[in-house]
């Protein structure tokens, strides 16, 4: 699917980098803990969290994500768009929380990687 | 091609700039047109490193060695030094405190992970005088 199904899937707000929402992704992974995504996610496209600071930007960076997806209502400062923008990264915000939101991605054919 | 060395300072006291050393060098590494595969192990190796040095250690430095072999990553602290080596490497040990894990770390995956992205991986500490991690990624 395209961000932009992603984002009516969840009814979400683009932040940043609409441009981007062409892009087709294949996987997903959902964690608050960085140090999880940068240990057990490979091959991801998106990421969604609840967490908000700079170090969301930097771990999506490292891992070539292209779209952050802020779940739980949660919206992300200016230096964080600022700095997505730059890495031509899209930004979504929804609602929706965690849980609920995978699920709407899982059951609409968004995969999670292979795991370790 | 003659190597390419960069070298950064880290400080210790701003989190939200955590990460800049490796931003640049994964940067520098896609304009040389390193394979991403290659790109996304040392950028996460070394960015897990450059977190580690900001939690733990009151910030450091980092060199970069860029041949056409292979990537070589110095970083260095003069912090608090590991006390039980064994225990930090397994997944899932931390002593990170609650604010840290509160902004997305600390889970403990940091040097199970450095280990898990490097072709070679060495750790000298010693506590009270600090760290230096050596890591090598080979260029495919």
């Amino acid at each position: 699917m395209k961000i932009k199904d992603i984002k009516e899937i969840l009814g979400a707000e683009i932040i940043c980098n609409e441009d981007g929402t062409e892009r087709e992704i294949h996987t997903a992974c959902g964690s608050d803990m960085m140090s999880d995504v940068l240990a057990f996610v490979k091959e991801q496209a998106v990421l969604l969290t609840g967490l908000v600071n700079p170090q969301v930007v930097r771990t999506a960076e490292m891992m070539d994500m292209h779209c952050i997806i802020f779940v739980r209502g949660k919206r992300p400062t200016l230096d964080m768009i600022e700095m997505a923008e730059d890495r031509d990264m899209v930004m979504l915000c929804t609602d929706l929380e965690m849980f609920t939101a995978c699920g709407k991605l899982y059951a609409a054919g968004l995969k999670g990687g292979s795991g370790k | 091609m003659d190597s390419i060395k960069l070298h950064y300072d880290v400080p210790g006291d701003d989190f939200t700039r955590a990460g800049a050393a490796s931003s640049d060098v994964k940067r520098n590494l896609k304009q040389l047109g390193v394979s991403p595969n290659v790109i996304r192990n040392v950028s996460i190796a070394m960015y897990e490193g450059e977190i580690n040095m900001v939690i733990h250690a009151g910030g450091g430095w980092i060199d970069v060695e860029i041949t056409e072999e292979e990537i070589l990553v110095t970083l260095a602290d003069e912090g608090p030094g590991i006390d039980n080596l064994e225990l930090a490497m397994k997944e899932g040990y931390s002593t990170a405190p609650d604010n840290i894990r509160c902004l997305g770390f600390g889970a403990g995956m940091g040097l199970p992970n450095i280990k898990k992205y490097t072709d070679d991986f060495r750790i000298e500490t010693e506590v009270g005088k600090g760290t230096t991690l050596y890591l090598k990624v080979n260029i495919e």
